[in-house]
């Protein structure tokens, strides 16, 4: 479990992150939504280290994120950033390369490592483009062969920006699927997105981000009610139900 | 949902027998051609029985041998230093040069020819520092503020200026300097010793074995810094390695071989095309390739005005410069098609 405590974060002096307070448990998919510059990146960037914390913690299972090394926190939590290199590698090497993190001396990949990055090949769906180079994939392949990378860390916990930035609604509604079958084997699932109306959908925790707190942070239908969405967008959200649950619409 | 197409991955093995074969022939070349001829059996009767063989021995082991040598050495530290460079700061103009591994050594060089013009023998162990101490002041200048491309790339230009400029200086206090100096500059194999080039090599081989053990960071660098922090690599200080990892490899072959930039910047670029970007093939066929393009050029600057000889540095210029074009009009040929 990674719990963040008061946990205030920014860019060179600039504080963006005004104290949050927030858990990603296990088996849970916790996503996070806010307007755009609302610090959702930032909250996903600090909880794993990627920029130094200015104030409050950062708990994983108990220890402090700070004494923490690197390769520590790569074995405990994976990230899939939403700007990406390209390089032109295979996207089986690009998922090898998720064990990096395990990687010693003689700084060669194990037999080991070599079974988990096709296991996470296979979860991630992405066995049919294994030996095609990244430059020639589509934006929803290459959103594959990252989920790919990152689960072939095998972290307890993974955070994903954006996801499903510039997918289209099949490729989407897919990443959702993967996501609840990770957080059903007991993963620490956590995603930054953008839509609201998904992110209402596959959420077990719905957090929303405004001005860099938390304004709302519970089950979908709490946060609904709250009213919290509502005030962080400038959006009336609707809902009906159906036989899938509530559906939410703008009105 | 249409079914992706299958990819497959080129087989590597052709590419390396291959880049193998071609340095051996080139190698085989080097040591046959020039203003003699010494066929094949001498040449091998000289490598493996000694001087003993009479003037065509000679000939092989102490005039070509050496040279030979040293552009494989050459060609091979360069190119890998290239691609390390152009990887590194994701950058495909970038050279050893870019990092001010020229301009330092340069420097160092002119500085010697001014101050001492009669021992050449000091130039290439100043060349060496020359070149390791202007890296070295780049990187740190980077390390500043945080070791991103741009401030390296930038600092680079502007340490490399300012090195140019000290060069331009001493020539016009100190004249004399410029006719060994311009030996230097253009890049030369000539007048080498196999015990002269006993140093470079161990250096250049102790890079090359750093450069090989970090084939992975260096795909994981390229992956972007966000990705390679996530994966446990700090971006900022593996960028600084293996700079500073390319910078011996430049600075070894331009302590005896003089500034060949070329191979560092060309080789990189045709074999990428082969290998792709994966740095465990991509190193070992760049140290194949840019040995056998630096001794088929030198082998070319023996022969094409004979018996005048032209510096290596020229016809690679001549030899590599067209053929880079040609693949880059074949390339865009084959993006517009």
């Amino acid at each position: 479990m990674i719990e963040l405590k008061g946990l205030r974060a920014g860019y060179g002096g600039r504080e963006i992150l005004h104290g949050v307070d927030i858990s990603f448990q296990p088996g849970r998919i916790t996503i996070l939504c806010g307007p755009n510059g609302c610090g959702k990146s930032t909250l996903l960037r600090a909880a794993l280290g990627l920029i130094p914390s200015m104030g409050g913690e950062v708990l994983y299972d108990g220890v402090e994120l700070s004494g923490l090394s690197r390769r520590e926190v790569a074995r405990r939590a994976a990230y899939m950033p939403q700007e990406r290199g390209a390089p032109s590698i295979t996207v089986r090497r690009l998922a090898l390369h998720g064990r990096f993190p395990y990687l010693d001396i003689p700084r060669r990949y194990t037999a080991a490592d070599l079974a988990a990055a096709e296991r996470a090949l296979k979860l991630a769906d992405a066995l049919d483009i294994a030996d095609a180079p990244l430059p020639e994939l589509s934006g929803g392949q290459r959103q594959r062969a990252f989920l790919a990378m990152a689960l072939a860390q095998e972290t307890p916990a993974l955070l994903m920006d954006e996801p499903t930035a510039f997918l289209d609604a099949g490729h989407q509604l897919r990443v959702m699927d993967s996501a609840q079958r990770l957080a059903r084997e007991g993963r620490a699932v956590v995603m930054v997105l953008h839509d609201l109306r998904l992110a209402l959908r596959c959420a077990d925790t719905l957090a929303v981000l405004a001005d860099g707190a938390l304004t709302a942070c519970g089950s979908p239908e709490e946060v609904y009610s709250s009213g919290a969405i509502d005030a962080a967008f400038g959006v009336a959200l609707g809902r009906v139900h159906t036989d899938n649950g509530w559906q939410y619409y703008y009105e | 949902m249409k079914s992706s197409p299958t990819y497959s991955i080129r087989p590597k093995t052709p590419l390396f027998a291959a880049l193998g074969c071609l340095v051996l022939l080139a190698a085989a070349l080097s040591l046959a051609l020039g203003p003699v001829w010494i066929s094949p059996g001498e040449v091998l009767s000289a490598l493996f029985g000694g001087a003993e063989g009479g003037t065509g021995a000679r000939i092989v082991l102490y005039a070509r041998l050496p040279r030979t040598a040293g552009c494989i050495l050459a060609g091979a530290a360069l190119a890998v230093s290239g691609a390390l460079t152009q990887s590194v700061l994701a950058n495909p103009l970038a050279s050893p040069g870019t990092i001010g591994v020229n301009a330092g050594g340069g420097l160092a060089a002119a500085l010697c020819c001014a101050l001492a013009p009669e021992a050449v023998y000091l130039v290439p162990a100043a060349a060496f520092l020359g070149s390791m101490a202007a890296a070295a002041l780049v990187l740190l200048l980077a390390e500043r503020t945080g070791a991103a491309k741009i401030t390296l790339v930038l600092a680079g230009v502007a340490i490399s200026n300012i090195l140019g400029a000290a060069v331009d200086a001493i020539l016009t206090f100190a004249p004399d300097a410029l006719n060994a100096y311009a030996d230097f500059r253009v890049g030369s194999l000539d007048n080498l010793s196999l015990s002269r080039l006993a140093a470079p090599a161990v250096m250049a081989a102790l890079a090359l074995a750093a450069a090989l053990a970090l084939t992975h960071e260096l795909d994981v660098l390229g992956l972007g810094a966000e990705t390679a922090a996530a994966l446990g690599l700090n971006a900022a200080r593996m960028r600084l390695v293996l700079l500073a990892v390319a910078s011996a490899l430049a600075a070894s072959a331009v302590s005896f071989a003089g500034l060949l930039g070329f191979v560092g910047l060309i080789t990189p670029h045709i074999l990428r095309r082969f290998t792709g970007d994966e740095a465990r093939f991509l190193l070992p066929a760049c140290a194949l390739g840019g040995a056998a393009l630096l001794l088929v050029c030198d082998t070319a600057s023996r022969l094409l005005f004979a018996p005048y000889e032209l510096p290596a540095g020229v016809t690679l210029a001549f030899i590599g410069g067209p053929f880079f074009i040609y693949l880059l009009l074949r390339q865009r040929r084959g993006r517009t098609a």
